[in-house]
């Protein structure tokens, strides 16, 4: 039976609070350079040099204990953490990947081995990870992948293509979502997931240039790879579970609501001091939706903190968040009459028509729109 | 929320469940005064939560406020308790005495105006006061009026002194309409407050976008056991992908109602400048009302347009509230105003509550 949505209150730590003072002391130099249209690239800017910045700082990891790397600072700091380069629009997508989700996989379920060999280096912002689950006939029904790892004499040997891999041609290290025994009545049986060293032969990475003209996601062929038996993540066959630990993280995150936020600000800019009655309407009705998202969004953070695992409510936050992101260039053109253009030198411009071109994929990547609802339908006993 | 804000909870909820039944509310709409529900409001010290007991109430915290009108909003009960909680506030702030009994405050629009002059030792009120919520029904009025441009008075204003021209809103409440035009106070019926007219305008909004929570709660509720209990070809139409998304929007508007008026609450309690926070949450909540009440009438069919149907206590409550003490485009408005003098680089730091950090 249907119990409700929880969306506990949080409050943030005084330190969090210090913290974010320092964040923001620290973005103020280290994006003066940055132009526009890249700050507006959100969290899909890729920059390692921005990246070992961060690491340095000891902002990749954060939450980790110090033997791998980390600084043992609570999740609500690395909330702070993450909203400050959002707004900011700083370059994080290198390290963004293994800090939200592969880096706590590994933790969670790595051998010691693994975590030693690699947490450490995702600290200090030099070693990023992608994603290789979907494929070209798997997209939101992941339990049909068919890339298959086959056990051999120390290891696997995997044969199939992964798709729209993001970064793949920047990364370190791939977790390998694939098939390793039989799926069972569930569907949920026999996958595994597979730490895969992107430098070992076997894999070609071929480039996806999306609709904004950029290279930025892969197809990921793997033509017998082996991976060695040490690189197994967790359990065998255990992966759609260890997957399934993961989804809270990778869709609470402010993330789901500030990926727009660059042209949020560069509105405001544009409008300036003295809006019009419309103005202030429209800019008022955005900025309150931002506001809410962001309780919304924190809370989750704070119930993951207490360990929760509020799956559902993390679908809410990524639904309604989604919209609003996608909702930004529409509102931002319907008060400043403009052409967009990708070259132009106007802040505002330009911003808008980077946002515009990404906005599309904000309701498909981490699961599509329909998806996060079909799961909060089942949140509420329906399913 | 703490084990004591549970039991309040769950307390507000029984006495809700005994006492609002349809018939209640049918009378009430017909101008009978729930008397039974009242008292047991009174008795379980959920009509002053917030204020301590030296003052008449029950010696809880804004959190507690927050919690019993969600429970009121959710119950769609026909009682000012909201304008009471507000009356008291606005009486206690001015160190006047609280009366038992429901209470009502003026002026609830913006557009009202309410003026206290000196008169033979006396106070003289003056002001035509359009839509007070039960004027008619309560003991009496906290008002709050200018004594002077920019400075306030609160006065309290007994049943007996004023006459009331019935009115309501769209959920049947009471919303009169009040000439105060020769009514002179007595001096220990009036105190100067740090108050201002926005300040009442909105703690009102603040109170409004909570009840409209928990009434968005209670809709989710009613339309998630409906399509479990109507069938249609063959299975319960909550078993069509179609009606479950539409219920799963229905679900994020009222988590995103709740939080935001939770969430202003709490800047709130911790005793920090809640005005941007309020606002938001009018302004979001009050969209929120207007999808999720299409949503709920859609799956409930034609039931759901019926009178016999109990839905419409709730969405007829959500289409009034959301525009009581400021609809959305009103807070729209003044939180677009304040982030365009703010600036563009000041934006996040409103929205993260660091502006002077
Ligand atoms: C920018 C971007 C980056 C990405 N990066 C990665 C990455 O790094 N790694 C990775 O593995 N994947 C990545 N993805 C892939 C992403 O996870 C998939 O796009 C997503 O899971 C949807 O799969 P699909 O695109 O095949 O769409 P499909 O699953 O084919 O869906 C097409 C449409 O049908 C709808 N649909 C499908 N099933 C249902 C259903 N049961 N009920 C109702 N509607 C349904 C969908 O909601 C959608 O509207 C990325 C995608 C994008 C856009």
């Amino acid at each position: 039976m249907f119990q409700g949505l929880t969306f506990d209150p949080v409050e943030l730590p005084p330190a969090a609070e210090a913290l974010r003072r320092e964040v923001r002391e620290f973005l103020r130099g280290a994006l003066a350079e940055l132009p526009p249209e890249q700050r507006a690239e959100s969290w899909t800017g890729f920059n390692p040099e921005f990246s070992r910045k961060i690491g340095a700082q000891g902002w990749i990891g954060m939450v980790w204990p110090k033997r791998y790397g980390g600084q043992e600072r609570s999740s609500l700091e690395r909330y702070v953490v993450l909203e400050e380069c959002l707004a900011a629009g700083a370059p994080v997508s290198a390290h963004w990947v293994a800090d939200r989700q592969s880096g706590p996989l590994l933790l969670r379920y790595g051998t010691e081995a693994q975590r030693t060999a690699i947490l450490p280096r995702i600290a200090r912002g030099e070693c990023y990870f992608c994603i290789g689950m979907s494929e070209p006939d798997s997209g939101s029904d992941l339990a049909s992948i068919r890339t298959k790892a086959v056990a051999t004499d120390g290891g696997f040997i995997v044969n199939g293509t992964k798709v729209w891999t993001s970064h793949a041609h920047h990364c370190d290290y791939m977790i390998l979502f694939c098939r390793t025994g039989e799926p069972g009545a569930d569907r949920h049986g026999g996958v595994s997931q597979l730490l895969i060293d992107l430098q070992q032969p076997g894999i070609k990475v071929r480039p996806i240039i999306n609709l904004a003209g950029d290279h930025h996601f892969n197809e990921v062929v793997f033509q017998d790879h082996f991976v060695p038996e040490g690189n197994v993540i967790g359990a065998l066959g255990d992966g759609w579970r260890q997957l399934m630990n993961e989804l809270a993280y990778e869709r609470s995150g402010p993330e789901r609501f500030l990926s727009s936020f660059v042209l949020v600000t560069e509105l405001v800019r544009k409008i300036g001091p003295h809006p019009s009655e419309r103005e202030a309407i429209v800019l008022g009705r955005l900025i309150a939706h931002l506001n809410t998202l962001r309780g919304l969004s924190l809370s989750v953070a704070g119930m993951l903190q207490a360990g929760r695992m509020p799956d559902v409510e993390a679908a809410v936050v990524k639904d309604v968040g989604t919209l609003c992101e996608q909702e930004v260039p529409e509102i931002a053109r319907s008060l400043v009459p403009c052409e967009p253009d990708p070259a132009s030198p106007d802040p505002f411009v330009v911003s808008l028509a980077r946002v515009m071109s990404h906005a599309p994929s904000f309701s498909l990547r981490g699961g599509t729109r329909e998806i996060l609802r079909n799961l909060i339908a089942r949140g509420l006993g329906l399913r | 929320m703490t084990a004591a804000e549970n039991l309040l909870e769950a307390a507000a909820k029984r006495l809700f469940a005994t006492h609002v039944t349809r018939a209640l509310r049918e009378q009430a709409e017909n101008g009978v005064w729930p008397a039974a529900l009242w008292s047991a409001l009174e008795e379980a010290g959920l009509a002053q939560p917030a204020l301590p007991e030296t003052a008449g109430g029950a010696g809880g915290d804004l959190v507690d406020e927050a919690t019993a009108l969600i429970a009121f909003g959710r119950a769609a009960a026909p009682v000012p308790l909201p304008e009471t909680m507000l009356a008291g506030w606005l009486l206690a702030a001015a160190g006047l005495p609280v009366p038992q009994g429901p209470l009502s405050l003026a002026p609830v629009r913006k557009e009202d105006r309410l003026t206290l002059v000196r008169r033979n030792g006396g106070w003289r009120l003056a002001g035509r006061m359009t839509r007070i919520p039960w004027a008619g029904a309560v003991t009496g009025l906290a008002g709050l009026a200018e004594t002077a441009p920019g400075t306030y008075a609160v006065a309290w204003i007994d049943r007996e002194a004023y006459q009331a021209a019935p009115g309501r809103n769209m959920a049947g409440e009471p919303r009169d309409t009040i000439d105060f035009a020769d009514i002179v106070l007595p001096d220990n019926a009036v105190a100067m407050v740090a108050l201002t007219a926005d300040d009442l305008y909105r703690r009102g909004a603040l109170m409004r976008a909570t009840a409209m929570a928990g009434a968005l709660a209670q809709v989710l509720d009613l339309t998630v056991r409906y399509a479990g209990e109507r069938s249609q070809f063959g299975r319960p139409i909550g078993k069509f992908q179609a009606v479950q998304q539409q219920l799963a929007i229905l679900a994020g508007q009222a988590a995103v109602a709740s939080r935001a008026a939770l969430g202003a609450y709490e800047i709130l309690a911790r005793g920090e400048d809640a005005g941007f926070a309020i606002a938001a949450a009018k302004a979001r909540v009050g969209e929120a009302a207007g999808v999720a009440a299409s949503i709920a009438h859609q799956v409930h069919g034609a039931i759901g347009f019926t009178h016999e149907h109990e839905l419409h206590y709730s969405t007829r409550r959500l289409w009034s509230w959301r525009d009581e003490f400021g609809g959305e485009s009103h807070w729209q408005a003044w939180i677009g105003r304040r982030a365009a003098t703010l600036g563009a680089d000041s934006l996040w730091p409103l929205l993260t509550g660091t502006l002077d950090g």
